[in-house]
């Protein structure tokens, strides 16, 4: 969950690893961190091509299959309103990737760019910039997001801007960190000599550079943006209805569990906790792999 | 020392400052007339109309009405809730004690299970400790709604031990309607504490103070107790902090999973029905809480480590 | 009978772990209030040596030989008995102070802990502490009590450690590197507080170190170990006057000396060796000026020539420097 700042201290020059995944490090030799990739490529095959997989119009309403369980026509089942489950859980991966994969794509970029500025520019700049992200930290993210989906109303974008504002400070304070030491080695120093501009050698050099590492928080950061737009979603923030997502699938399914029916909740459940695992494994993975490489 | 509190009490002071300049500003950042905003989805009498206006001041100058809607928020007025026609302050009043009942619920199971999960996985190495990481693993990846409604499946529809809702009355009715939404809360934060306390006890184990101990004939479970547990404390109080502060977001989700009457439930049927003051003032105490909480974690370190104390420095 | 006897000590560590035994072959007498050093390189088991006598064993090692302290089999003993031989018996001081005592607990709490443990009442336990920080030259030994270990520099945190190895009243005290962390001149404080109360109360001591000179200073007898055995044992007098095995010779030899007349230091060519290699021969010969063929058959046993012992085929001959 984007409240929980675990290691902010040591934010500064480490990847936060919010102990999530970390220790599975001793079980993810190999096997685990190649299962978990094509876990994670599957799902993005199943978002792309939902309509062609999915076997029925995922809005489809057919009151004559009102809770069904599973069988040969319905394999995971029929909701309420007698809508097949598995298609809505297809289509459900596109909403439930597409709004991590913003979060994390803006947090990125405007990570990289503060990060940068602060390193680069040092002095008031690096000041203000650092205090800001600070006063970001200072908030519960969640909570910023329920606050502008009651001004902006529900939907991806008001919970997909909170979230992202609220994850940029911790690809900011990681970015101003290497950053920062990236531009204390001497070829930064050999560019300026031969009179690059400081933008050319940001973008053409240093950020490159950085890349990785950043790419490797990124990774980890999508799968607790994954949880947490699914949790808005849940509380009925997020897509609104028809649209099939994870989250309020949850929701919706939350009443047929009363009458014993567990698959139009249980469905969704499983996706995100499975995607979830699969990126902090493949977060932790490639984080490995940047830092064996830097030593 | 005075002067680090004085820092510590400033940084919150402004933190809240620009929270309730970002709650009130938000009406009229939100589309459309604030009036029409605040009053969505209600008839717009003129008596009502009238009656939004001067509880916002919105005849007059912006400033001047964050001024007053700040100097009636600090006196305690929150405003009046537009979907139950109620005083915000005395709402929130009613509803506080079962959250507050929640959230200490959780903590409690959170530190249990995740302090006792990482002190066994530490001591145990091999079998026990890859089955405890294994299972953390999974529960760290399990959102609070996804464990709330594996919950409710087992316990309340197949097995029938706990209500499937509701708040309770008295003690003993909390413990039974709250059970369930703590373990909800719980799940997902006792496996992060479980793996932030295993590592933790390793990282102490491995100290040659603890060697010494041994050598000195101290027994076993004393020095697991004063010197790997007790040393191990500072990263295990920094987290359950964060998580305690996290908790008061989150549960939310679990008060609406299960229909409990608290102030995060409040907070997100108010979102739903465009009851903006109460929105506003949730929000505002939400942050101030959580700030709270973080500010009081950063005091206790040096309680916890000494060596983190700013008096009584200098050789002997 | 000495109070300290390890005979024959091997101890191996797992299979894949390490390619010799860290301990080969091991035996070592401490007597009644003696104080007897132990020298060698790092890595060459000394510690490893020191840690057996108080049941400290690397985990997972293949140990066989014995370790008697008053005559009782350390080894064998049960975790009650092996409490108690520590509580009061065997005290150790460590070489880091600022590593071994708990930088979370109070300086009394660390002096009390060991005799707390042994059942004595901890107000009898706090009175003696105050005593022995007296007796170790802490100022104001009351109010020590209740600072904190960052409160106190290097050299008056191991006086602290010193007092509290003599907490127990043990007769021996094991010693392991105590100095080699300190600045230089408070080591020289150190080793003369450690060997006045050493000599004052009859406690018996293994002071181990790398540093033959100030082994030779501080003991009346001295052990050579290289490569997990004992090379050369003699008294430090003889030590230096005649050092039996090549590998003394050569340590001796590489010390810097300040005699106008002394030529510079010679160092020992080559380096120790590692747990990864295990050479067939005597493990020193790599290094060896008088290396002959059947130095790298088999390993030398110690032999005695006159007062002294010597692992060396040569020992007969004299050595050339």
């Amino acid at each position: 969950m984007s409240t929980l700042r675990i290691d902010r201290e040591a934010a500064d020059g480490a990847i936060v690893r919010r102990p999530g995944f970390g220790l599975l490090r001793a079980l993810r030799q190999g096997p685990l961190f190649a299962g978990a990739a094509a876990v994670l490529v599957l799902l993005v095959l199943i978002a792309v091509f939902a309509p062609l997989i999915a076997p029925y119009d995922p809005d489809a309403v057919d009151l004559t299959a009102t809770l069904a369980g599973s069988s040969s026509e319905h394999l995971l089942g029929a909701d309420q309103s007698g809508r097949d489950i598995l298609s809505r859980v297809i289509h459900g991966a596109r909403t439930g990737l597409l709004g991590p994969l913003l979060v994390v794509g803006i947090s990125t970029f405007l990570g990289i760019a503060i990060g940068v500025a602060a390193a680069w520019r040092g002095g008031w700049i690096d000041a203000m910039l650092s205090r800001s992200m600070d006063l970001i930290f200072a908030f519960p993210g969640m909570l910023v997001a329920i606050l502008f989906v009651a001004v902006f109303g529900s939907g991806l974008t008001a919970p997909v801007i909170a979230m992202s504002v609220a994850y940029t400070p911790y690809v900011g304070r990681l970015v101003r960190s290497i950053a920062g030491q990236e531009k204390a080695r001497p070829y930064i120093e050999s560019y300026r000599v031969q009179g690059w501009s400081g933008w050319t050698i940001c973008v053409r050099h240093l950020i490159p550079n950085i890349t990785p590492t950043v790419l490797a928080q990124s990774a980890i950061n999508f799968g607790y943006a994954l949880m947490d737009l699914a949790a808005l979603s849940y509380l009925g923030f997020g897509v609104q209805p028809p649209d099939s997502d994870w989250g309020s699938m949850i929701n919706e399914g939350q009443a047929a569990l009363l009458q014993d029916a567990m698959l139009p909740s249980f469905a969704p459940g499983l996706c995100i906790v499975v995607a979830v695992v699969a990126f902090g494994i493949v977060g932790e993975g490639i984080a490995d792999r940047v830092a064996k490489r830097e030593r | 020392m005075a002067r680090y509190f004085l820092a510590r009490f400033l940084g919150l002071a402004m933190v809240l400052l620009a929270t309730s300049f970002l709650v009130f500003s938000a009406i009229h950042l939100a589309p459309g007339d604030p009036v029409t905003f605040l009053l969505k989805g209600h008839p717009a009498t003129p008596e009502a109309k009238a009656a939004v206006r001067a509880q916002y001041h919105l005849d007059d100058p912006f400033l001047s009405q964050y001024a007053q809607w700040l100097g009636d928020v600090c006196a305690g007025d929150f405003g009046r809730s537009v979907q139950f026609r109620q005083d915000v302050g005395a709402l929130i009043a009613s509803r506080l004690p079962t959250t507050l009942f929640l959230i200490g619920y959780a903590a409690l199971l959170i530190v249990l299970a995740g302090v006792l999960l990482g002190i066994v996985a530490a001591l145990r190495p091999g079998f026990v400790d890859r089955f405890v990481l294994i299972g953390t693993g999974v529960a760290t990846a399990t959102p609070s709604f996804v464990a709330s409604i594996g919950l409710v499946s087992v316990f309340s529809v197949k097995l029938g031990w706990f209500p499937t809702f509701g708040g309770g009355q008295g003690f003993a009715g909390r413990v039974e309607h709250l059970t369930l939404p703590a373990v909800a809360l719980a799940f997902t934060l006792s496996g992060l504490l479980a793996r932030v306390t295993r590592s933790s006890m390793l990282d102490e184990l491995a100290r040659e103070h603890v060697e010494v101990a041994r050598a000195r004939g101290v027994a076993e479970t004393d020095v697991v107790r004063r010197h790997v547990l007790r040393n191990a404390l500072g990263p295990i109080v920094t987290v359950v902090g964060t998580m305690i502060a996290g908790l008061l977001v989150t549960t939310s989700i679990v008060e609406t999973a299960f229909s409990v009457p608290g102030v995060g439930g409040l907070l997100v049927s108010s979102v739903n029905v465009k009851d903006f003051p109460v929105v506003q003032a949730v929000t505002l105490l939400t942050v101030a809480a959580f700030v709270l909480v973080n500010l009081v974690v950063d005091l206790l370190q040096p309680l916890v480590d000494p060596r983190l104390s700013p008096t009584g420095r200098g050789a002997s | 009978m000495a109070f300290l006897e390890i005979d024959e000590l091997t101890v191996r560590l797992p299979q894949g772990r390490a390619a010799r035994p860290i301990l080969d072959g091991v035996s070592l007498r401490v007597g009644e209030g003696e104080s007897v050093g132990l020298v060698g390189e790092s890595g060459s088991g000394k510690s490893v040596a020191c840690r057996s006598v108080l049941g400290l064993l690397p985990e997972g090692a293949a140990v066989s030989g014995a370790v008697r302290v008053g005559g009782r089999d350390v080894l064998g003993m049960r975790r009650a008995e092996l409490r108690s031989l520590r509580a009061r018996e065997v005290a150790m001081v460590f070489q880091d102070p600022r590593a071994s005592v708990n930088p979370m607990r109070r300086v009394g709490d660390f002096l009390t802990e060991g005799l707390r443990a042994a059942g004595t009442a901890p107000a009898v336990a706090a009175r003696r502490a105050v005593e022995l920080l007296e007796a170790v030259g802490i100022r104001d030994p009351e109010g020590a009590m209740r600072r904190y270990p960052h409160h106190f520099s290097g050299g008056m945190l191991q006086r602290v450690v010193i007092a509290a190895a003599l907490a127990g009243e043990p007769s021996l005290l094991l010693a392991d590197e105590p100095t080699t962390a300190l600045d230089v001149t408070t080591q020289a404080e150190v080793i003369a507080i450690l060997t006045r109360l050493q000599a004052e109360r009859g406690t018996g001591m293994l002071f181990v170190t790398h540093d033959l000179e100030l082994a030779a200073a501080v003991c009346d007898r001295v052990y050579v170990m290289y490569a997990g055995r004992i090379v050369e044992t003699q008294t430090a007098a003889g030590l230096f006057a005649r050092p039996r095995h090549p590998y003394t010779a050569g340590l001796l030899a590489s010390t810097p000396r300040l005699d106008p007349d002394a030529g510079p230091p010679k160092p020992i060519p080559g380096r120790p060796v590692s747990l990864a290699e295990a050479p067939t021969g005597c493990a020193f010969a790599a290094r060896c000026a008088q290396v002959r063929p059947e130095c790298l058959v088999e390993p030398p046993a110690l032999v005695r020539a006159d007062d002294a012992y010597a692992a060396c085929f040569r020992v007969d001959e004299g050595i050339v420097t």
